[in-house]
């Protein structure tokens, strides 16, 4: 479904070239659930950008459902990034001004679907993250599991068929990143594919699959039987 | 994205920031309401202006003697001569024209009028019967210079309204008899008072037949004549024909002033209209001022929301989506800024008029219009560079804050 191959990505800082991918080739099929470990400033924030269409590789090129997305222009790659794509992220993102159910509606009010059918799907979302009595609050007043769900729940509203989240448990506690991603392991019986950049030894082997960066590179790539 | 949904997200982050927004609508009313003030004021003065000169006649056509069209030396320079009088014979020849529907000659001279031990300096016009129709006069009591010859030098007189209460008080005046210098006037009417019409106040006036006027003050010569044309389209005929036929009277010798009310009216019009013109430009100026404040505090309001811009491309907004979110948010500002200024600008227009009632202030429709579309074109101008900056953000930076 997605393939990588000799996706390379270097950073120009000030007259120094920091290469934050080299060579990297990488197949993805529909439903894995792959773990992404490594130290930090090994890459694994910027694959996951790349794979999620946020940056374009300096050569090498990235197959998406068979489509060479590096010759997309802005406006058909932002259309795959919302209807294919879901994000993650460490620190949420939440929009502050907007209430948790207004930003699960986000990315449908980006995709134009009318009202009424936003307010339901946000709603059933709500509900099965148990966030329905917590809908018209502001992130502000949530706890950061509750964020985390509701940055989940904005993932996944639009029904994506790739999960990237970059280190989602990173800033909770030990309880309360288990259940997150219990949540996030939950959505692989709908058949989407997780990818899952983590820190924790513990957390990344549940993968199916893991892979290992170093310095920009896969050191390794484990798939494991559960 | 629907337009609904992108104005509602816009005034979502207006509102999320109200203090700064506010300003910002306050920048660009104050600007509109200037715009609108001003110009009222402006409009005012010209509707004034014209007001006072249409209370004066229509279709108004002036003879004065001399020559004052020709730059430099006068005529009567070059001939060797100082410039014939209009006589009355003059006046009346003025008639033949088909242009013309009636004429008023007219002398001025102050003298004392005395009635009994009361007495005061007034100014005295000599004219004839037609001076009340075309100079818009109207009579209060009694009836105004009788018609008939011109020539003619009854011993009658009619008052200007101020002068009646002076000699008169409340009592009856037409009948009675007054001194001019020393001679007797027999009081026929009292003018309507009328109030002030382009400095001349026929309240003061004392007015009596051309023919006695010129004996008072010894003289056979007219200050003016008041031509009323037939009609507006006949001012031009009227004249060329009052030219020519003073041409002719004069032995050809171009000796005479024909100007028109129109003529004046309308320079006076290009004038104030020049005037309210240039100062709705200076006030509109004001509006570019805050289009500026708008285009900085954006630019600020990008930078804060770095990440939020970072969010909207993650979740899936092309550059032209976040361009538009600031567009919107450019609109809305100038718009309610606008309409807030237009209230503003009336209200201010509606209390200058209630301070100066008899100045006829209100906003001009153009200036309006002109107010609100660059408002509204201020705006989303300097909207523009904060909008493409936004749009053109790499988004993992921008989700970085950085
Ligand atoms: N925008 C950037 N500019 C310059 N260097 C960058 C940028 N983003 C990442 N890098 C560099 O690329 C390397 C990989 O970064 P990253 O993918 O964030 O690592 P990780 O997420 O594994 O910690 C690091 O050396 C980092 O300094
Ligand atoms: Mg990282």
């Amino acid at each position: 479904m997605i393939e990588l191959q000799n996706v390379c990505r270097t950073f120009t800082v000030g007259d120094q070239q920091v290469a934050a991918l080299r060579d990297i080739d990488l197949r993805l099929d529909a439903g894995e659930y792959i773990s992404i470990m490594g130290p930090s400033g090994s890459g694994k924030s910027t694959m996951l950008n790349m794979l999620g269409l946020l940056d374009r590789p300096s050569s090498g090129t990235y197959l998406l459902d068979g489509g060479n997305v590096t010759e997309l222009n802005d406006e058909q790659q932002a259309r795959v990034r919302r209807e294919k794509i879901g994000f993650v992220f460490q620190s949420f993102h939440l929009v502050p001004r907007l209430t948790a159910a207004q930003n699960v509606e986000l990315p449908m009010i980006l995709a134009g679907i009318p009202a009424e059918e936003r307010n339901a799907r946000v709603r059933v979302l709500m509900q099965n993250y148990g966030l329905s009595d917590r809908a018209d609050h502001k992130p502000d007043q949530l706890s950061g599991g509750q964020r985390q769900r509701v940055a989940i729940a904005r993932a996944t509203v639009m029904n994506p068929t790739v999960l990237l989240a970059d280190e989602p448990t990173g800033n909770l506690d030990r309880n309360t990143g288990w259940e997150v991603l219990k949540l996030l392991e939950g959505l692989l019986e709908q058949g989407i594919t997780l990818v899952l950049v983590t820190h924790d030894a513990e957390i990344g082997a549940r993968a199916h699959r893991c892979i290992h960066m170093l310095d920009g590179r896969i050191i390794s790539d484990e798939r494991q039987e559960k | 994205m629907k337009l609904a949904d992108t104005l509602q997200f816009a005034s979502g982050s207006l509102r999320g920031s109200p203090t700064r927004t506010l300003l910002m609508m306050l920048a660009m009313s104050i600007g509109v309401a200037a715009v609108v003030v001003l110009t009222a004021l402006g409009e005012g003065a010209r509707r004034y202006v014209i007001d006072q000169f249409s209370s004066l006649g229509t279709n108004l056509v002036i003879v004065l003697p001399g020559r004052t069209e020709t730059a430099g030396v006068g005529p009567g320079l070059m001939s060797g001569q100082t410039p014939r009088d209009i006589t009355l014979d003059d006046a009346q020849a003025l008639l033949r024209s088909r242009a013309i529907k009636r004429i008023a000659p007219l002398t001025v001279g102050s003298a004392t009028i005395s009635r009994g031990a009361l007495n005061r300096e007034v100014v005295v016009a000599g004219s004839s019967s037609d001076m009340l129709g075309i100079r818009h006069m109207s009579i209060a009591v009694g009836s105004f210079l009788p018609p008939g010859d011109l020539h003619d030098s009854a011993s009658v007189c009619v008052l200007g309204n101020a002068i009646k209460r002076e000699l008169f008080g409340n009592e009856q005046a037409v009948g009675q008899s007054v001194r001019l210098g020393d001679r007797r006037f027999r009081v026929i009417g009292v003018l309507a008072s009328q109030g002030e019409s382009m400095g001349m106040r026929t309240d003061d006036l004392v007015i009596i037949p051309v023919a006695t006027a010129h004996q008072l003050f010894n003289t056979t010569s007219l200050f003016r004549v008041l031509i009323e044309a037939k009609n507006r389209d006949a001012i031009e005929a009227a004249v060329s024909e009052a030219e020519k036929i003073m041409v002719q009277r004069h032995s050809g010798e171009r000796d005479v002033t024909v100007i028109t009310q129109d003529a004046i009216l309308q320079t006076f019009d290009r004038i104030l209209t020049a005037l309210t013109m240039a100062v709705g430009g200076i006030a509109a100026i004001s509006l570019a001022v805050a289009g500026v404040l708008i285009m900085n505090v954006m630019l600020i309001a990008v930078a804060q929301r770095i990440r939020e811009i970072g969010l909207l491309k993650a979740l899936g907004a092309p550059a032209r989506q976040i361009r538009h979110l600031f567009f919107a948010e450019a609109v809305l500002l100038s718009g309610v800024g606008s309409v807030a200024g237009l209230a503003l600008g009336y209200m201010g227009s509606f209390i200058i008029g209630k301070v100066y009632p008899m100045l006829p202030v209100s906003p001009p429709w153009w200036a309006v219009l002109a107010a609100t579309l660059t408002a509204l074109g201020t705006g989303v101008l300097f909207s523009v560079w904060p909008a493409r900056r936004a749009a053109r953000l790499d988004p993992v930076a921008a989700l970085a804050g950085k």
